[in-house]
C-alpha cells in the first residue's frame, strides 16, 4: 500500500459561472520514504497538488488515501491533525509569523499537539540546530536573510518529526547559495526516512529526487528522476 | 486548559504588539466602568452617611405626625395632631418611656432671631426635656431643657451650633436672643450634627414646648409631632396599635375611614432613604451597561478589522494544524483579555474619580466602592467581551485554510 494515493483527482474553480479545472485527472501514488519532484509549467496546478496532498485544501472529485485513510471521511479536527503530525509545509514565500521570532515560529505547531512550553522549547532549539541556525533564535524572520527564513521554516516543518515533508517551490526566492543549503537540508531528511515531494520547474532541483512527477493538462505523468 | 494558557498567551502577544490600538479598543469599556464605579462609590457613601443619620433617631422609637388622606384633601380638610392628643397617649398608653413633643411655628418653619446687630434665621421647634434621650442628642455646654422649663413657660432656648456662629454668639450661656418680640436666655449649645446633602444640620433653635405654644397666637390651630420611645421590654407593635385606636377615637373615625395620622419606626424611614439609594444604583447601572455595550461594540469593530489583518497569519496557523476551536479560543480570549484590561483600568480611573470628588467637594460623605461593585464591573466586561468577541473570533476560526493563505 502506497504512502499516498490519488484516483481520479480533480480541483475545479468556479471563476464568473464558468468552470476551469486546476487539476483534471490526476493518478498517483508514492511509497514510503521517496524523494519526489513535481514538475510542469506555471498554473498547472502543482500548487494546488500539494494542497490537497498537505490537506489544506480538499479535492472536487476523485479518491484520495494517505496511509491507507480515505480522507474524504475525515472532519475538521482529524485533517488538522494530519497537517499537524502527518505533514511538514514548506512555501515559497516562507509564512513565518512576522511578529514572533525564529524559536517562537518553530514552538507554534507544538502547541497544537499540547506539548508544554519547556518540552516545546526543547524540541524547537534541536530542530533548530537540525538547519545550522542555533545562533538565530532570538532573530524576528525580517531580522533574517531569505535563505535564514527558508530554513526556519523548514525546521519548524520538521520540528514536529512528520513523516511527510512538502516542499511548495522552496528555493524559488532563494539565491545559489541559500538553494544549495536548502536542498542539503532535504537531502539529508530524505536520507534520515521522511518522504520528501518538492514542487520545482528548476532542472537541478528536479536532479536531487528519485522520481519526477510531470503535471500536464490537469493529468500527472510520471517519469524517471 | 491548555487552550486556555496558550490563547491567554498569544493573546497578551498580539496586545502588546499593537499596544496603542488594544488602549484605544479598551477605552470604551473603561470609561463605563470608571463612570460606574465612581458614582457606585459616591452613592454607597451617602447611603452610609445617611444610615449613620438616622442611628441618632434612638433604637426602639416611634415618630407620629397628622397625615391628610387625599379624600380629606380634596375637601379641604387638614389633619392635625393637637396637644390634646399628646396628653391622651401620655396618660393612657402603656410601655412608653418617654414622649416627646414637636411643635413647629405654623405656616413658616424658620424664624428670624436676632443677638445685638446679628440676625439669623433657624428653625425654630418646641419640645420638652427627653427630646434628648429621644435623639440621642448631646450637649456640648450648659444644660438642657428642663421639665420646669416646660411647666412655667420659661423664656430659655438651645440653640444648634451653626445657629450660635450665626448670631455671633462668643459666650453663648446666659446670653439673650430675642425672636418675635421676645427675649429668650440661652441655656445650651447642642453638638453639631454635621451636614447632610451640605444642608447644615445645626441650624435651629428648640424653645420648651408650653414656651413656643404661649408666644403663638393661642387660637391658632397647632400641629404637633410627638415622638414616643418604648420602654424596655414592652411590645413596639402592641404600642403602636394603642396609640392607633386612641387616635381614631379621639379624632372620631369611624371605621372604614382612613387614619389621620402616620406612625412609622425609624427602620421604615431609613429604609425608604435605602430605596431611593437602590433605585438610584439601579438607573445609574443601567447607564452604565449600556455604555459598556457601546464599548464591546468597540472591541468587536477593532477585532474584526483585526481578523481581516491577520488572516494571512490565520493561514498559516491552520497550515501548521490549529483547529477551528483552537482559532476562535485564541481570539475569544483575546476579546476577553482586552475587555477586562479595560474593565480594570476603568475601575482603577473610577476610584480615583470617586476619590478626588468627595476631596473637592467636602460636604460628600467619603466614597466606599463595595466589593460587588468590583466584581460586576469586572465580570460585566468580561461578558461584554465574549459576547462581541464571537463574531469576529469565529470568522477568524472559519477561514478556509488555502484562502487564507492566498490574501493579500
Ligand atoms: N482560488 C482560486 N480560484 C480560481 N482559480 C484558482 C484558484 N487557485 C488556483 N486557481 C487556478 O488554478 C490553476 C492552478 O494553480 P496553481 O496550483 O497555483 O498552479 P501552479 O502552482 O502550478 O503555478 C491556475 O490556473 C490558477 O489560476
Ligand atoms: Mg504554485
Amino acid at each position: 500500500m502506497a504512502l499516498i494515493e490519488m484516483n481520479g483527482i480533480r480541483k475545479s474553480y468556479a471563476m464568473g459561472g464558468q468552470r476551469v479545472d486546476a487539476l483534471r485527472q490526476v493518478d498517483l501514488a508514492i511509497e514510503s520514504n521517496e524523494y519526489v519532484a513535481i514538475v510542469g509549467s506555471s498554473g498547472s496546478g502543482k500548487s494546488t497538488l500539494m494542497h490537497i496532498i498537505g490537506c489544506l485544501d480538499t479535492p472536487s472529485a476523485g479518491n484520495y488515501r494517505l496511509n491507507g485513510q480515505d480522507v474524504e471521511q475525515l472532519g475538521e479536527i482529524e485533517l488538522a491533525s494530519i497537517r499537524n503530525r502527518e505533514v511538514g509545509f514548506v512555501f515559497q514565500s516562507f509564512n513565518l509569523l512576522a511578529r514572533a521570532d525564529a524559536l517562537r515560529n518553530v514552538m507554534q505547531p507544538l502547541i497544537y499537539r499540547g506539548v508544554g512550553f519547556g518540552a516545546r522549547r526543547r524540541m524547537a532549539l534541536a530542530a533548530l540546530a537540525q538547519v545550522g541556525l542555533s545562533d538565530r533564535a532570538e532573530h524576528r524572520p525580517n531580522q533574517l536573510s531569505g535563505g535564514q527564513r527558508q530554513r526556519v521554516a523548514i525546521a519548524r516543518a520538521l520540528v514536529a518529526s512528520p513523516s511527510i515533508l512538502l516542499a511548495d517551490e522552496p528555493t524559488g526566492n532563494l539565491d545559489a547559495l541559500a538553494t544549495e543549503q536548502v536542498m542539503a537540508l532535504f537531502d539529508a531528511l530524505h536520507a534520515q526516512g521522511h518522504t520528501v515531494i518538492v514542487v520545482t520547474h528548476e532542472a537541478e532541483i528536479a536532479a536531487h529526487c528519485q522520481r519526477v512527477i510531470e503535471l500536464v493538462d490537469g493529468r500527472a505523468r510520471s517519469g524517471s528522476g | 486548559m491548555f487552550a486556555t494558557v496558550e490563547g491567554a498567551r498569544s493573546a497578551w502577544e498580539s496586545i502588546v504588539a499593537h499596544a496603542l490600538r488594544s488602549f484605544l479598543t479598551t477605552l470604551g469599556i473603561a470609561i463605563g466602568v470608571a463612570s460606574v464605579v465612581a458614582v457606585i462609590g459616591l452613592m454607597q457613601g451617602m447611603q452610609a452617611s445617611i444610615a449613620a443619620q438616622f442611628e441618632g433617631l434612638g433604637g426602639n422609637s416611634l415618630s407620629i405626625a397628622a397625615f391628610t388622606p387625599v379624600e380629606d384633601r380634596l375637601k379641604g380638610k387638614v389633619a392635625r395632631l393637637t396637644p390634646d392628643d399628646l396628653d391622651r397617649i401620655a396618660e393612657r398608653v402603656d410601655g412608653i418611656a418617654s414622649i416627646t413633643p414637636l411643635l413647629s411655628l405654623p405656616l413658616q418653619a424658620m424664624a428670624e432671631m436676632r443677638h445685638g446687630t446679628q440676625v439669623a434665621f433657624a428653625a425654630i421647634q418646641g419640645t420638652t426635656h427627653t427630646y434628648q434621650q429621644v435623639y440621642n442628642a448631646y450637649v456640648q455646654s450648659g444644660r438642657f431643657l428642663s421639665p420646669t422649663d416646660d411647666q412655667r413657660r420659661r423664656r430659655v432656648c438651645v440653640l444648634g451650633e451653626k445657629t450660635r456662629e450665626n448670631l455671633g454668639l462668643e459666650d453663648p450661656i446666659g446670653a439673650y436672643v430675642e425672636m418675635g418680640g421676645e427675649w429668650l436666655k440661652v441655656v445650651r449649645i447642642m453638638e453639631s450634627r454635621g451636614e447632610l446633602f451640605g444642608i447644615s444640620q445645626d441650624d435651629y433653635a428648640l424653645l420648651p414646648y408650653s414656651t413656643l405654644r404661649s408666644m403663638n397666637d393661642p387660637l391658632a390651630d397647632t400641629d404637633i409631632a410627638i415622638q414616643v420611645a418604648i420602654a424596655e421590654g414592652a411590645d413596639r407593635t402592641a404600642v403602636k396599635a394603642r396609640i392607633t385606636q386612641l387616635l381614631r377615637h379621639g379624632h372620631g373615625l369611624q371605621p372604614g375611614e382612613p387614619d389621620d395620622f402616620d406612625i412609622q419606626s425609624p427602620e421604615q424611614i431609613s429604609a425608604a432613604f435605602g430605596q431611593i439609594g437602590t433605585a438610584l444604583t439601579a438607573v445609574v447601572a443601567s447607564i452604565v451597561g449600556i455604555s459598556l455595550v457601546v464599548g464591546g461594540i468597540g472591541i468587536m469593530n477593532i477585532m474584526l478589522v483585526s481578523v481581516v489583518e491577520r488572516t494571512r497569519e490565520i493561514g498559516i496557523l491552520k497550515a501548521l494544524g490549529a483547529t477551528r476551536r483552537q482559532i476562535l479560543m485564541q481570539f475569544l480570549i483575546e476579546a476577553l483579555a482586552l475587555a477586562v484590561l479595560g474593565g480594570a483600568v476603568g475601575l482603577a480611573v473610577g476610584f480615583g474619580l470617586a476619590a478626588a470628588v468627595t476631596a473637592l467637594v467636602p460636604s460628600l460623605p467619603p466614597a466606599a466602592v463595595p466589593l460587588w461593585a468590583v466584581a460586576l464591573s469586572l465580570g460585566f466586561s468580561g461578558l461584554v467581551g465574549v459576547a462581541f468577541g464571537i463574531l469576529p473570533a469565529s470568522q477568524a476560526a472559519n477561514l478556509h485554510p488555502i484562502e487564507a493563505l492566498r490574501y493579500e
